[in-house]
């Protein structure tokens, strides 16, 4: 297996921009390292060999005629199956788009093209982004490659999976809960969910329209940077796309200095439900911030408790409308039409077939939550619990620069574990909600394997609206200093998988 | 609050176009009963003088200039549909007129 | 199945009615409401759609700023109040001619509310205003178009399958909806009427849609209920849709009047439900009757960031508003010193704005008027194409008038000159050159043509000078005739009496 795809994003666009390497045999590296593993992964639904080859071999006609290249031209990329891709099948990990070709390319997808990385193809999700394992998924799950039996994470567990299984160093997943980096922790990666409006939601199919931000995941801060820079800023197509200068993220990771920041442990976001050994990694996380030369405050946000009830209020009732329009109609299958049915009839069984059943399970919840006479108990006051959750990240914020918690309440669990209890699952979210209920950008860094099963925990980050260089700032400052203290990568650590 | 019932199930199933067979409703009665029950939690917390927030954006007045841009050829809006007819999308008979 | 109907008159004695009127407007934008998608009209199926406007997954909606504005104007224009703050709501519904299966619309926050029109209509006692008052204007988006295979009747009962083209959804559509409109009494049917023509000719002057009822850019519902007497409470409505012309406004109305009274007479209740009106037979059938699956779930768009016009904003549009039409067609009555009729065949010739515009550029309003609604609105019929399409301009007008002042085209050679505008010939005086088109003013050629039409019909010379002068006519005729009409009537007829010593 070639050395290719244990490199860096970040080195690998040096080497092919050098034309020490062509953007071919980086795709080709990983392109075999998909084939040789991902029978044991399973992270990619979908992989684009043609397409791969052809656009690194684009990358390197630039190369040799000595035109600019974008930082991450020709370096290999797993995208979320979410994201309408012209030409390549999106499934959303669903039946119901089984065998569907978007005539159009969602525009961060547009960006990625321009700027010359090279999509290998479409990672596995939990069906419609509806879920904490990507076992949700209608076309299998997707294994985590620290330990096969367990789950990579979700909803997007093949981007995390493609990322620490060095299939892509690079890949996109989407955000509504935790989707990005809940699986960032469980697979010792680095996952970002940007401010919402940081990054264009156009040809992302919505799941929760006002929760939902794509972000980039990665093996380290730097590369994560880099591909936030590629995907970010305004599009008039996103009317909810912020029309302002992306910071300056890739500056902050190369800075790494948090000294005279102020850091905020959230009181609400850890201790009883969290793992023992989250805990201890997350504590030893604080003590090597303070050693940086921050300091470091407990603060509280009194309505962090409600978050999950709230946020399992709107996203089912957004959900609910977002999915209305998958009926076989224009697009994806249709069930039972054999010419004696109406097309009520029709749409019913095609919906009752295509869906699995946590998606029809948050349809009808979110059904409920809007119908006459429940919409002010259920939709209207989690909407108010929002704005009460906002109010608490403002308060802290007056009071520090950034917030940190422990990204997930516990390592990967057991792929089966968790299926038949919705509740439990909800709860592998705790922590990364509220960001999305306020819009916040967050991270999820790994810092360490946790004692009793040597899995991975992530520390998660979180900033003020459109201050996401913070989250790189901090991240890349103690990501340093581990990798001293490691030794090398924390993926290193990962055991090999027998395809290798 | 909630208690929700076979018959509630098989309603919002209507409304939602799914069509549930009828010895899975008392499964998903159970299941989101059970969610209800945990989600009801937000009633907990006072909200008197609480605006709602549908955006988490603080802006408004976003508007596109009315410029023709690309729309698909019939070709491509058709591609992915089920089922075509002379250039249109075909559907199954429709019960009545919205 | 035809209901019972219940004599109008004998109706309208017994029971006060109650009115409700729903108009949806597509505006004339260039694009549709979310999306650069064309929105001319008559273009192949599926041809102007996009992954916005055809709901595929991932699209997301891009608000039209026109759109917003023209809503605004027609508030204006209703004498409604503007938001200060309203957002776009999504209704969810199932329906194939829909395809996000939600319809993007504004629900408790319509961007115009509270306003009225005034509309006058003929009554007993003279012409009378009755004052609509108007509870909101919202922005909503238009759905695709079914047509329906199979069956009998190519309707939708009994078809097999229908077809769907999305052209058309997504076109920006404007609700405007009134308040209860009471105090009407048997004048019901003439003020829905009148409202709907006062709506259509404000939303003309606005200049925000093209109003055309029978292409569907101007729709109508007709609410209607009955209540015994006008202190009783409000009765129990029924909402007529596709009541898609002025006439069927009116005779909707009435229908519903006298259906409603037969079941009220008759002791059954009456069904809150959607009928659908059929202009051919002149009569409703019950659609489908409200019940539980009509709960559209709305809940706030969060695709769509709230809309705050500026009052800034807002005053600019106010004083750019065009002049009410009811208040500037009295003006141009007096003005032009019409009578109220020739008003009314102005108006309805649909030539108003063509002769003012004629008249602004100089031409005599009594000029302009008889141009255009006498030959071109023929020529235009003949051709079964509307006013506008006809190339004429003030311009060609003005140098028609300025020759025929001058004598030197006469009234038939005008419409000579006219007719090479049509075709396309050129200006006024290219036309005149090329076909020769000039009053022959030399008496030479005119009285060779008097001596050749007398030697034709030797006859008629007696017959004139035994004090027939009546018979002169034919040779006039004939010289006009033989000089291609370039010759001058009065001057032919001057000569000839000259020549017989015959004086008129
Ligand atoms: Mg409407
Ligand atoms: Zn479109």
């Amino acid at each position: 297996m070639s050395d290719l795809i244990r490199k860096d994003a970040s080195e690998l666009a040096g080497l092919v921009s050098s034309g020490e390497v062509s953007a071919v045999e980086v795709a080709q590296a990983h392109l075999d390292r998909i084939a040789a593993v991902d029978g044991e992964v399973h992270a990619f639904l979908h992989v684009d060999t043609e397409g791969a080859l052809v656009s690194a071999a684009a990358v390197d006609a630039k190369v040799k005629a000595g035109d600019k290249l974008s930082v991450l031209a020709g370096v290999p990329l797993g995208l979320k199956d979410i994201l309408a891709t012209n030409g390549l099948p999106t499934t959303c990990g669903s039946r119901i788009l089984d065998g569907w070709i978007p005539p159009y390319d969602a525009t961060v997808v547009t960006k990625l093209r321009e700027a010359g990385v090279v999509i290998l193809g479409k990672t596995n999700m939990d069906e419609f982004a509806m879920g904490s394992s990507t076992e949700h998924s209608a076309f299998g799950p997707t294994h985590n490659p620290w330990d096969l039996e367990r789950i990579p994470g979700g909803s997007g567990g093949g981007s995390s999976a493609c990322v620490s299984s060095f299939e892509a160093p690079l890949a996109i997943g989407t955000d509504t809960g935790g989707s990005i980096r809940q699986p960032a922790a469980v697979t010792g990666s680095v996952g970002v969910k940007p401010t919402y409006g940081g990054v264009s939601r156009y040809g992302i199919v919505a799941l929760a329209s006002s929760l939902d931000q794509a972000g980039p995941c990665a093996r380290n801060v730097l590369d994560t940077a880099l591909l936030h820079s590629v995907i970010a800023g305004h599009d008039p197509m996103d009317a909810t796309s912020i029309n302002a200068p992306v910071p300056d993220v890739v500056a902050a990771a190369k800075r790494a200095d948090i000294k005279g920041m102020k850091v905020g442990i959230v009181k609400e976001l850890g201790g009883e439900g969290y793992q023992a050994g989250v805990r201890s990694r997350f504590e030893e996380s604080v003590a090597l911030i303070e050693s940086l030369g921050a300091e470091v405050v407990e603060v509280s946000c009194p309505s962090f408790p409600a978050a999950l009830a709230a946020y399992y209020l709107i996203l089912p009732s957004e959900a609910s409308s977002n999915l209305a329009k998958f009926d076989g109609i224009r697009f994806g299958n249709r069930v039972g039409d054999d010419g004696s049915k109406s097309v009520e009839q029709v749409m019913s069984e095609t919906r009752a077939a295509g869906f699995g059943s946590e998606v029809i399970r948050r349809i009808i919840l979110g059904t409920y939550a809007l119908s006459a006479g429940y919409y002010d108990a259920y939709y209207g006051q989690a909407q108010k619990v929002r704005t009460l959750i906002k109010q608490d990240f403002d308060a802290a914020f007056a009071k520090v620069d950034v917030l940190i918690s422990p990204t997930a309440p516990t390592t990967a669990f057991k792929i089966g574990e968790k299926l038949d209890d919705p509740l439990a699952m909800y709860l592998n979210d705790v922590a990364t909600i509220p960001v999305n209920m306020a819009g916040l950008p967050g991270m999820s860094l790994p810092i360490g394997l946790a004692p009793e099963d040597n899995l991975p925990v992530g520390l998660q980050i979180i900033a003020p609206a459109m201050a996401d260089d913070r989250l790189y700032n901090v991240g890349a400052a103690i990501e340093r200093e581990l990798l001293a203290k490691w030794g090398g990568p924390i993926l290193g650590m990962a055991p090999e998988l027998a395809g290798a | 609050m909630s208690g929700i019932s076979q018959e509630d199930v098989a309603h919002l199933a209507r409304l939602a176009h799914i069509d549930i067979p009828a010895d899975q409703l008392g499964h998903y009665a159970k299941q989101l009963d059970a969610i209800l029950n945990a989600v009801a939690e937000v009633s907990s917390l006072d909200t008197a003088n609480v605006a709602a927030m549908s955006h988490p954006v603080p802006m408004t007045n976003v508007f596109r200039e009315d410029i023709p841009g690309v729309s698909l050829t019939a070709e491509q809006a058709l591609s992915g549909a089920p089922a075509v007819e002379d250039e249109r999308f075909r559907v199954p008979r429709i019960l009545d007129e919205e | 199945m035809v209901e019972a109907t219940m004599n109008y008159d004998e109706a309208i004695s017994k029971f006060d009615p109650v009115l409700g009127l729903e108009v949806h407007v597509e505006l004339g934008t260039n694009t549709k409401m979310f999306c650069g998608c064309s929105t001319v009209f008559g273009a192949p199926p599926n041809t102007q759609v996009c992954p916005v406007c055809l709901g595929l997954p991932g699209a997301l909606p891009a608000l039209n700023k026109i759109g917003v504005e023209s809503a605004i104007r027609i508030g204006l224009a209703l004498n409604c109040e503007i938001a200060e703050w309203c957002r776009f709501a999504r209704k969810n519904y199932f329906y194939p001619d829909m395809p996000k299966n939600f319809q993007t619309s504004q629900y408790d926050e319509p961007i115009a509310f509270e306003g009225y029109l005034d509309v006058e209509i003929d009554t007993d006692e003279g012409r009378k205003t009755f004052r609509v008052p108007i509870e909101r204007a919202h922005m909503e988006e238009d759905t695709g178009k079914n047509s329906h295979v199979g069956g009998a009747t190519g309707r939708i009962h009994g078809a097999d399958y229908s077809l769907v083209d999305y052209n058309r959804a997504g076109i920006p559509l404007i609700e405007i909806v009134t308040k209860p409109i009471t105090g009407t009494g048997k004048y019901a049917p003439e003020v829905a009427k009148a409202y709907v023509a006062a709506l259509r000719d404000i939303l003309r002057g606005l200049g925000v849609s093209d109003v055309k009822m029978e292409q569907g850019s101007l729709r109508c519902d007709v609410n209607l209920s009955l209540r015994e007497t006008p202190e009783s409470k409000l009765g129990t409505r029924s909402e007529t849709k596709n009541v898609n012309s002025l006439r069927s406004v009116e005779r909707a109305v009435r229908y519903e009047v006298s259906r409603h009274a037969a079941r009220l007479a008759a002791g059954d209740t009456v069904v809150q439900e959607t009928r659908h009106w059929h202009e051919d037979t002149g009569i409703s059938t019950s659609g489908r009757a409200k019940s539980d699956a009509e709960d559209y779930r709305y809940f706030p768009e969060p695709d769509l960031l709230p809309i705050a016009p500026s009052r800034e904003w807002v005053e600019e549009l106010r004083a750019a508003l065009p002049e009410n039409p009811a208040v500037r067609r009295a003006r141009l009555v007096a003005d032009w010193g019409l009578s109220e009729i020739d008003m009314n065949t102005v108006v309805n010739s649909g030539a108003l704005d063509l002769i003012v515009e004629a008249v602004d550029a100089g031409v005599d309003p009594a000029a302009a008027r008889k141009w255009w609604t006498g030959e071109l609105s023929r020529i235009a019929n003949d051709r079964g194409i509307e006013l506008e399409e006809l190339p004429v301009t003030p311009a060609h007008l003005k140098r028609l008038e300025e020759l025929i002042s001058a004598g030197s085209l006469n009234d038939k050679l005008a419409r000579q000159a006219l007719e090479g505008v049509i075709v396309g010939e050129g200006d006024i005086d290219e036309i005149v050159k090329a076909r020769g088109l000039a009053v022959v003013s030399d008496d030479g050629p005119l009285l060779a043509a008097i001596d050749e039409a007398l030697a034709a019909d030797p006859a008629v010379a007696e017959t004139i000078k035994s004090g027939k002068l009546a018979a002169a006519g034919s040779v006039v005729g004939a010289v006009m005739k033989a000089t291609r009409g370039q010759a001058d009537a009065a001057r032919v007829r001057e000569l000839l009496f000259e020549k017989l010593g015959v004086s008129e």
